[in-house]
């Protein structure tokens, strides 16, 4: 062996490759401050995986065995041949589902190397609580964020209802299997009982308890759900690296666990719910009670057409534009940013209100838009056109409806009183584009429906910006 | 090392993450999350680790299936994040329309290299 292959392999200069990976993640991130560096603050992150990968196989031991040069050079060659294309083909708008399936397959990594973690250093007063408690930490967070995972995936692709489903005595079965969960865990860290199924149970119950956390909660509450997993899995590759005695682990994952922690209460706060509440489920499809009661005399409806609208974007001053998850499902936002430019065009300002939570995931109408080619200096935040709204004279909503639902102002009763919305009913007029008068996933009706200033423009979103945009270029 | 030195550098990385990640605009919170989710696919390096000590054919398929997880996980999340942010890459309004000549200058610089700043 030559010095420079023995230099390779020395620990030192493994651990040194680390700590440079774990810096590359951290200078990577911050790239992502502004849309000019992001680009290249990602590949930067890559970079710092590359370099953590290649350390690792560095080491002579890890290829010991006959079977393991195969296996870790296969693995790693399937990994990338499903990984490139799936996410080379992916649409914008498939984003959410994407996202949930790459934290799934993150979790269940994790789950199964604690598990292999367990069997292997588990004797009974020999392997140190030290590893042991983060290691069967990372095999229940590892195990419910695989499992909640992929039915957050199965209701975003909506291959399982993304309203929400519940058991009678949902919150006590939950915490059953969260109690039965930690208690192995306690009794295995004790040490009296030997291995084997032991970790099986806690597994499975962590996997149940995933999969019975994310099945109640409805389809408007995955921005804080995905998040929260996302989260999860991160603070568990962290309890595995210091199981594993890694810096690298230990850094990459609890930056992942900041950020999902981040983004959680981001999202929680701009639906003006707690974690907790959004995570005990239930919000939607049954709660619409409290609307039937007094409220059933909201008055006549007014519907439009699109050559209305047209009149009235084109000679309007400013319009502005709400999307929610409806013009996503619709795939309206190339149609959207064609509209944008023939309004342009006639010397109409558009701003674009992004609600924090319209969309499936954090900034989901922020991709979609981007997708499109929308300038990204037209997509305004809440707080930022909340004020603009006074001052516009058309706001065309487009598949969103909680996030616009004047509700969450004018009755206390509203499930989602309390909620910050885009107050698109303070501008002159609005009209709200929407396939049917369908309530909005949350199941509750909106009276901005009802306004004597707004008119609904019926049909598919992709199909009526299309016919608005052709009358507008005609005028 | 000990595990006092492990719990002071998670502490540590939970204070830089929580300063990096809450400068991060609205606008980027996708890629954001695309991305660290990319980062946590670290957890490879776990499967990579413990290969050479597994024992029999069930420990052998379960590490592979972690391992191969793992890099979907890296490998399509850097990716897709890739993708996405070079659609925010370009520059605002490079589009002839509107005013298309905000400062007569045009948008030679939409698509360079996003160094800089």
């Amino acid at each position: 062996m030559s010095l420079a292959t023995v230099f390779l392999q020395k620990q030192n200069f493994i651990d040194a490759c680390y700590i440079v990976a774990f810096a590359l993640f951290i200078y990577g991130m911050s790239g992502l401050t502004g849309p000019r560096t992001a680009v290249r603050g990602n590949l930067i992150a890559a970079t710092g995986m590359a370099i953590a990968v290649v350390a690792t196989l560095l080491q002579p031991h890890v290829w010991d065995g006959s079977a393991t040069p195969w296996l870790i050079v296969l693995g790693l060659l399937l990994g990338t041949a499903i990984g490139i294309p799936a996410a080379r083909r992916v649409h914008m708008t498939a984003m959410p589902q994407m996202v949930a399936l790459f934290n799934g397959v993150g979790g269940g990594a994790v789950a199964i190397i604690a598990w292999i973690e367990y069997r292997h250093h588990f004797s009974p007063g020999f392997y140190p609580l030290k590893s042991e408690i983060p290691t069967l930490f990372a095999a229940i967070i590892g195990s419910i964020s695989f499992w909640g995972s992929n039915i957050a995936f199965g209701k975003l692709q909506a291959i399982i209802p993304s309203r929400p489903i519940k058991l009678p005595g949902q919150a006590i079965i939950n915490g059953g299997l969260f109690v039965i969960a930690v208690a192995s865990a306690i009794v295995l860290a004790a040490g009296t009982h030997s291995q084997g199924l032991f970790i099986v149970g806690i597994l499975l119950a962590a996997a149940a308890l995933g999969n019975m956390v994310v099945l109640p909660i409805g389809g408007a509450d995955m921005p804080v759900v995905i998040s929260l997993l996302n989260a999860f899995t991160g603070l568990s590759a962290a309890a595995t690296g210091i199981a594993l005695n890694n810096t690298a682990m230990i850094v990459a994952g609890m930056i992942v666990g900041a950020s999902g922690t981040i983004l959680t209460n981001l999202m929680a706060k701009a639906m003006n719910r707690s974690v907790p509440a959004i995570v005990a489920g239930g919000f939607g499809g049954e709660v619409a009670a409290p609307t039937g009661g007094e409220d059933t005399d909201r008055g006549p409806v007014t519907s439009t057409t699109p050559e209305d609208v047209a009149i009235q974007l084109s000679y309007a001053r400013q319009v502005v534009v709400a999307p929610g998850y409806g013009m996503a499902v619709a795939q309206a936002q190339y149609a959207v940013r064609d509209l944008e430019q023939a309004l342009e065009q006639r010397g109409v300002r558009v701003l674009f209100a992004i609600h924090p939570v319209a969309g499936r995931m954090p900034g989901h109408m922020n991709v979609l838009l981007a997708e499109s080619q929308v300038p990204y200096d037209l997509l305004k935040e809440m707080d930022e056109v909340n004020p603009e709204f006074a001052r516009t004279d058309v706001t065309l909503v487009i598949g969103a409806n909680d996030v616009t639902n004047p509700a969450a102002k004018n009755e206390p009763g509203s499930p989602i009183y309390g909620m910050p919305i885009l107050e698109v009913d303070k501008s002159q007029s609005v009209i709200v584009l929407k396939r049917s008068m369908a309530s909005g996933f949350a199941g509750i009706d909106n009276p901005l429906f009802y306004e004597p200033q707004t008119s609904m423009l019926f049909g598919d979103a992709k199909s009526s910006v299309s016919e608005i945009t052709a009358a507008v270029q005609d005028l | 090392m000990t595990l006092v030195t492990e719990i002071a550098i998670l502490v540590l990385a939970g204070f830089v993450g929580f300063a990096v990640i809450s400068k991060i605009p609205n606008t980027l919170h996708t890629p954001l999350m695309s991305g660290t989710n990319a980062i946590h696919g670290i957890v490879v390096l776990g499967g990579l680790l413990l290969m050479h000590v597994a024992q029999g054919w069930l420990e052998h398929l379960l590490l592979f299936i972690a391992i191969t997880f793992g890099t979907i996980n890296i490998i399509g999340g850097f990716f897709v994040t890739d993708r996405m942010l070079e659609m925010f890459k370009r520059k605002p309004e490079p589009e002839p329309s509107g005013e298309p000549s905000r400062d007569g200058a045009g948008a030679p610089e939409s698509d360079g290299k996003g160094g800089g700043s």
